[in-house]
């Protein structure tokens, strides 16, 4: 076996053109046995038995969108932990410089971290990450009955 | 007969043979599933189609074949086939970079039982996981109906919420082991517990990283989209979520990817932190190299087996989440523990080095 990283990525290649074959195979095997014959009740889209109304390409909730762009920060800031965390605790590096490189990385990374921190903490108090929770209705009705009445009629029939 | 060099035909066999193994762990995963919840729920579950119907998963898959395709009018085409095409590709791709096994030593070579040992290969697991996200979201974009958008959106939502945790729950356990190679990882497992003599083969990442394997197992079932996280397809409210508008083989695609999904994560899990293809007392036993790949072969699957049927378990017992609790528990507990298991990994790996 060749051992660079070059053909060790081509094997990945392969893999990958190996899992599209047979996406593709499946796909093409499935169009030639199975039946075919639309028909306009059957090409309208699902909702419930209803004739669907209007189209769902336009907007939903912003929500979705901020969230996304903070994982995106997020991702990318986890993409630079990555090698720093294969080289901290390096034995090597550590006994060459007497122990300070792994003290000085750690709070290096815990200023990026915290930096990181104070970006989920901004969200966070401005409330980007809470969801609309459910509330249970609260009924303002006032009846003209007075309660009382009705404990009467509780004890009345308790007593029975 | 030298059109191939040896070595690529290897390759090719190693790569045939995993792509075999996870479509029929999948395939049978569906019936273990239906088996499962039918134990948990006092059933007898499915038994027509061969003894304990052993043949059900075959049937199911030539229902997929023989069933008529339907494609919305108002959908877009293109991207309505694309979806559960991508959906599968990337719970395919990912099992290139789990070692099965340690090497077999046949005809006089020696051939390592993973289709590659790149040195990045926890990225690579990342990436590839990160793409999944697309599957869905063009699948449920192109259907063109309201339960499918919803279910997309959620997905998407889920799914890069728990992925920060996740990685965050990786990096630290690359500063414990400082490779990115699993490969590498699963041999690092192999050696003595704490330094202990008596715990031979037990130096498992889990006992290293307990909060991190939590939090990883965690996101791993919001990843998978299976119970207590599959609000994507919720069938309560959202009918299918966003296979909704599926049929036929595509439908199929869906279904099991996420089955393919299980059991490359329930891989990973026990490579990155229940020691992989190490077993207990290996050097005791004074076996062949061969013999002791083969047993360890058996105990990565026994591993995994043991996490699918943990998924399951999961999922006919404990309820589904609403959105806003899981939200707040993707973004507002696994993210700041998962800091917090960082820094307490550094701190101690610089104390007791």
């Amino acid at each position: 076996m060749v051992n660079s990283q070059l053909s060790e990525f081509g094997i990945v290649l392969l893999f990958i053109i190996g899992a599209i074959a047979f996406v593709l195979i499946t796909l093409t095997v499935s169009r030639f046995i199975r039946p075919n014959r639309p028909n306009y009740e059957k090409l309208t889209s699902y909702e419930c038995g209803e004739e669907s109304v209007g189209n769902v390409w336009s907007q939903f909730n912003a929500r979705f969108y901020i969230i996304a762009l903070i994982f995106i920060l997020f991702e990318v800031e986890i993409l630079f932990i990555f090698p720093w965390a294969t080289v901290f605790g390096d034995e090597k590096k550590i006994a060459g410089t007497d122990g300070l490189w792994g003290w000085f990385s750690l709070t290096e990374m815990f200023i990026f971290i915290s930096i990181l921190i104070l970006g989920l903490a901004y969200a966070w108090g401005k409330g980007f990450l809470d969801w609309i929770k459910p509330e249970p209705e609260v009924k303002d009705y006032q009846s003209p009955v007075p309660k009382s009445l009705y404990e009467a009629l509780n004890q009345k029939y308790l007593k029975k | 007969m030298e059109i191939l060099p040896i070595e690529v035909i290897d390759k090719l066999v190693i790569i045939v043979a995993v792509f075999g193994i996870s479509l029929v762990i999948a395939m049978y995963s569906t019936l273990a599933e239906r088996k499962v919840s039918a134990f948990l729920q006092d059933r007898i579950g499915p038994n027509r189609a061969g003894i304990f119907g052993i043949f059900q998963p075959l049937a199911d898959g030539v229902k997929f074949f023989m069933k008529e395709e339907i494609i919305p009018a108002t959908a877009d085409k293109g991207l309505f086939i694309l979806g559960p095409s991508l959906s599968m590709l990337t719970a395919c791709m990912t099992s290139a970079v789990i070692p099965w096994g340690d090497t077999l030593e046949l005809f006089g070579r020696v051939i390592p039982l993973q289709v590659t040992d790149i040195n990045i290969a926890v990225l690579y697991v990342f990436a590839v996981v990160s793409i999944g996200v697309y599957g869905i979201m063009i699948g449920g974009w192109a259907s063109n109906n309201k339960f499918s958008l919803l279910g997309a959106l959620r997905a998407s939502s889920q799914m890069i919420s728990y992925e920060i945790a996740m990685g965050l729950s990786i990096v630290a356990l690359i500063m414990t082991t400082g490779t990115m190679s699993i490969g590498e990882i699963v041999y690092q497992q192999g050696g003595e517990l704490y330094g202990i003599g008596a715990l031979d083969g037990f130096a498992w990442n889990v006992f290293y990283q307990p909060l991190g394997f939590l939090i990883f197992m965690i996101c791993a079932f919001a990843e998978c989209n299976r119970t207590p996280f599959d609000l994507p397809e919720c069938e309560a409210e959202l009918v299918g979520g966003y296979h909704t508008e599926y049929s036929s083989m595509k439908l199929g695609f869906y279904l099991f990817a996420e089955y393919i999904n299980m059991f490359i994560s329930s891989a990973i899990m026990s490579a990155l932190y229940f020691g992989g293809f190490n077993f207990p007392f290996i050097d005791k036993l004074d076996l062949s190299h061969n013999w002791e790949t083969i047993i360890g072969v058996g105990f990565f699957f026994t591993k995994i087996i043991a996490f699918i049927f943990f998924f399951m378990w999961i999922r006919w017992t404990l309820p589904r989440f609403r959105y806003d609790q899981l939200m707040r528990l993707g973004w507002k507990i696994l993210i700041p523990l998962s800091i917090l298991n960082i820094i307490i990994t550094g701190l101690v790996l610089l104390l007791t080095l």
